[in-house]
């Protein structure tokens, strides 16, 4: 008797529903999308592309000009600007990559957890994360840095558990959002336990919204990073890093030379591209309701 | 009732309504025409989503976002409401045609007075001062018979119960006097003795003031109380239109004779007594509260193996609360709770695994208690897993078991909820339910959300499913024909109490308890008439 059965198709697979989600991308996304590929690509294929290696110094004379032998010019030491902008992106990427990964982690899992379990320990978490975000982000990393010393899994940890607190306060929201809905209760009369429910039931209805989060984290934990850099303190030389490649060459600047302003523009042009990709993916996802 | 012949106030002819989805159009009313004189009450009846809102905003000139009209005609007395502009319109709105809509909580602004809110249509574009606006405004309380109309008004929304905030709701769809009044539901978000309360006042002002009615609603026997005609909505076609009492009856269309469903549900026999003697479930003396508010007190309950045990009562009475106990989700203040022999644990932490597993409870709304970013295999197989530790092919042997069991099938398994119809999820969540393989299941209000005819499938289904399975039901309900049609045992709650429990023909037959009496009585017939009788006997 019920007419409905089967009144609608059954659903397509995963990879044509990806593609037809692709096809339905604004022209931003798209210029986005293909931008971060690139970067991906150069991150990933950097020792090949580089016509120079990271630390080689390969010209005798620093800040050299833009010539066929260096595109780029050399930096202060004589290397190959172009090479160290190529290794740069490795680096940089890879870093940001990690830490939003573990804050975007840790601070969704106790945001979630944090909501469903509620009262006193919900408080406590709440409370200390309210601490953490009224100290400023880069005055604390730079204490942190200096007492346990700077190196790169120091820095990749600090951000991230001040990033996190990010992810927390936005997950915990939209946590307790879900928590209070019936398929929650069921889980908990099922007999599930709390990791279970927060990993299983609540977070995947958190995850839209989070997303969008997460390319901004990104972003910023990117800047932060370049930051400390030109400020000395983060990814420490020989290693290439296009905040402290900013740094060291900015005295070509007086000099009518452009050359250290790109690494700074491919920073921002990196922040731009997540930031299309994600702004349409947040559409989609608050799009999501109307199709159920 | 009769009604004279004069000129239509409304005219709609082959109406045509478009919305958008995603990225196409697509017809939600399909050349609807209908026309209704003064004084005239036409009952549009249908599912959900046959159209019937749409067609009812439609007399008003108002389409809702995202919806196009691509054809027809709307008149309303003179004036042709989808050819003048939004500006016009809005004019019309409140003045010559009224809206009276579902929630009269969601549509009252609860931080003005009622009287702020009533009157000020008619003061902005109704063309009266604030006192005649006001003294129109206690005529028409007076006439609702709402309590102590001089002073009404002084009130706020949350001062009033939400009956007389419905009732307070058609005063200010009436106050400027308007030609066409189209009510959406106004009674199906009520308890059923306030229902009566409410149609008897609505059906007053309506003759009284002769205004022509348009009443949405899905329930016919409702709309035989207070409807000249009925329109049957479906798939945004009207399929069959005729004067109230020939289409009671003699429905013409199939799908009109279909609506009957649940009303000609026979009942089922009640389990013979002493054959369920096993007491699967028993309360003694239990007790609840909220802070220090006492919302369950005194309750003696038992239910036997295999036997379904309806839980009745108003909104407020505690039977949903009592239903929470059972599970664990809510720790009692006091009493004591065996099942199967052995002491309930009071606090679901407490429960073991397999104490979890015999205890199962379905909910009301499928749209909240199903993870609408879960496929239909993961919802139903996590009880396997999780209870009988069921994997891969074995898992899936029994997934597609249970789907056939609540007569879906493995074509369903890999859909979201959001892919599904509102019967075919809760049907989902029965699944689910089964699949731990429970001995009691608490089945809290699971058809009141659904239409009628997939409400009386499901009941249907249930009734197999416990022949079958030997598993005993606690149906919380406030429809007193779902009980007529399921239950073994009624158990009738008010205030937080049991005022009567017993075999359900003994409770359902006379003498009654007072509140069973008048529980009983606001259930309106299949018939026309009943509100007539109800109105005269109280005269009398």
């Amino acid at each position: 008797m019920d007419q409905s059965i089967d009144a609608r198709p059954a659903p397509p697979s995963r990879l044509t529903r990806a593609r037809r989600l692709l096809a339905t991308a604004p022209f931003t996304a798209r210029l986005g999308m293909v931008l971060v590929a690139i970067y991906a690509f150069v991150a990933i294929f950097a020792p090949w592309i580089a016509p120079y290696g990271e630390v080689e110094v390969v010209s005798r004379i620093p800040f050299d000009g833009w010539s066929a032998q260096h595109l780029l010019g050399t930096d202060q030491l004589g290397r190959d600007f172009l090479s160290r902008l190529i290794f740069g992106a490795r680096n940089s990427i890879s870093i940001a990559l990690v830490t939003t990964m573990i804050s975007f982690g840790l601070g969704c899992l106790l945001g979630v957890f944090s909501a469903l379990i509620g009262g006193f320990v919900d408080q406590a978490i709440s409370r200390f994360v309210d601490a953490l975000m009224s100290v400023p982000d880069l005055i604390f990393i730079l204490m942190i840095l200096s007492i346990f010393g700077n190196s790169i899994p120091n820095l990749i940890l600090i951000i991230a558990v001040l990033t996190s607190t990010r992810f927390f306060r936005i997950s915990r929201a939209a946590a307790l959002n879900v928590a209070s809905l019936d398929f929650v209760e069921a889980a908990r009369v099922r007999g599930e336990s709390l990791l279970w429910i927060s990993i299983h039931e609540v977070f995947p209805n958190v995850l839209p919204l989070i997303l969008s989060e997460l390319g901004m984290r990104f972003c910023f934990i990117f800047l932060s990073i370049a930051a400390l850099s030109f400020l000395g303190v983060g990814i420490q030389p020989p290693l290439a890093e296009w905040g402290s490649m900013v740094r060291d060459n900015a005295a070509l600047i007086n000099m009518g030379d452009i050359t250290p302003l790109i690494p700074a523009a491919s920073i921002a042009l990196l922040a731009i591209a997540v930031n299309f990709v994600v702004d349409w993916l947040l559409n989609r996802a608050s799009g999501l309701n109307e199709e159920g | 009732m009769a009604v004279e012949p004069s000129p239509a106030v409304l005219e709609i002819r082959d109406l045509r309504i478009e919305a958008k989805s995603s990225d196409s159009w697509s017809e939600i009313v399909r050349g609807v025409s209908l026309s209704l004189r003064k004084g005239e009450v036409l009952g549009l009846v249908g599912e959900s989503g046959a159209g019937k809102s749409t067609v009812g905003l439609a007399a008003l000139g108002y389409l809702r976002p995202g919806a196009r009209a691509s054809g027809g005609s709307v008149r309303l007395l003179d004036t042709e409401l989808l050819a003048i502009p939004e500006e016009e319109r809005r004019r019309l709105r409140g003045t010559k045609v009224a809206y009276v809509a579902q929630s009269a909580q969601a549509a009252f602004n609860p931080v003005h007075r009622l009287m702020d809110q009533i009157t000020m249509v008619a003061v902005d574009r109704g063309g009266l001062s604030r006192a005649e606006a006001e003294k129109r405004a206690v005529a028409l309380f007076t006439a609702l018979q709402l309590p102590d109309p001089q002073h009404f008004g002084a009130r706020y929304p949350h001062q009033v119960s939400g009956g007389q905030l419905q009732r307070a709701m058609v005063a200010m769809a009436m106050i400027c006097n308007p030609a066409l009044i189209v009510f959406d539901e106004p009674t199906t978000a009520l308890d059923v003795t306030t229902q009566v309360e409410v149609l008897i006042s609505i059906r007053k002002v309506i003759e009284e003031f002769g205004v022509a009615a348009i009443y949405i609603t899905h329930d016919l026997a409702v709309v035989a109380q207070i409807a000249h005609r009925v329109a049957v909505l479906r798939y945004g076609e009207v399929v069959e239109e005729a004067p109230i009492a020939s289409i009671m009856d003699h429905p013409e269309h199939p799908y009109t004779q279909s609506l009957w469903a649940v009303h000609e549900m026979p009942a089922n026999d009640p389990a013979a007594e002493g054959a369920s003697a096993a007491a699967l479930l028993s309360i003694e003396r239990l007790g609840a509260r909220f802070g220090t508010f006492e919302v369950l007190s005194d309750i003696d309950l038992r239910i036997g193996r295999g036997e379904t045990v309806a839980l009745v009562g108003e909104s407020g009475s505690g039977k949903s609360t009592l239903g929470r106990v059972i599970a664990g989700l809510k720790a009692p203040s006091g009493g004591r709770a065996l099942f199967d022999g052995a002491a309930l644990p009071p606090k679901l932490r407490q429960r073991p695994l397999d104490l979890l597993r015999r205890i199962q409870i379905i909910y009301q709304s499928a749209d909240t208690a199903l993870n609408p970013r879960q496929t239909v295999r993961a919802i139903v197989g996590r009880p396997l897993a999780l209870y009988q530790g069921l994997r891969g092919a074995a898992r899936e042997k029994r997934l597609i078991e249970l789907l056939r069991m609540v007569e879906l099938d493995e074509s369903h398994a890999e859909r979201l909820p959001g892919q599904l119809s509102g019967g075919q999820k809760q049907r989902v969540a029965i699944a689910r339910a089964l699949a731990a393989g429970p001995e009691l299941i608490i089945c809290d209000e699971i058809t009141s959300a659904l239409d009628k005819v997939v409400q009386a499938d499901v009941l249907r289904m249930m009734i197999g499913l416990k022949e079958r399975l030997g598993v005993s039901y606690l149906f919380i309900t406030h429809d007193i024909e779902v009980v007529r049609a399921i239950a073994d045992r009624v158990v009738v709650m008010q205030h937080g109490r049991i005022v009567e429990q017993g075999e359900k023909d003994r409770v359902f037959a006379p003498p009654h308890e007072p509140y069973t009496e008048r529980l009983l009585a606001s259930v309106p017939d299949m018939a026309v008439g009943w509100l007539d009788r109800i109105i005269a006997a109280r005269v009398a």
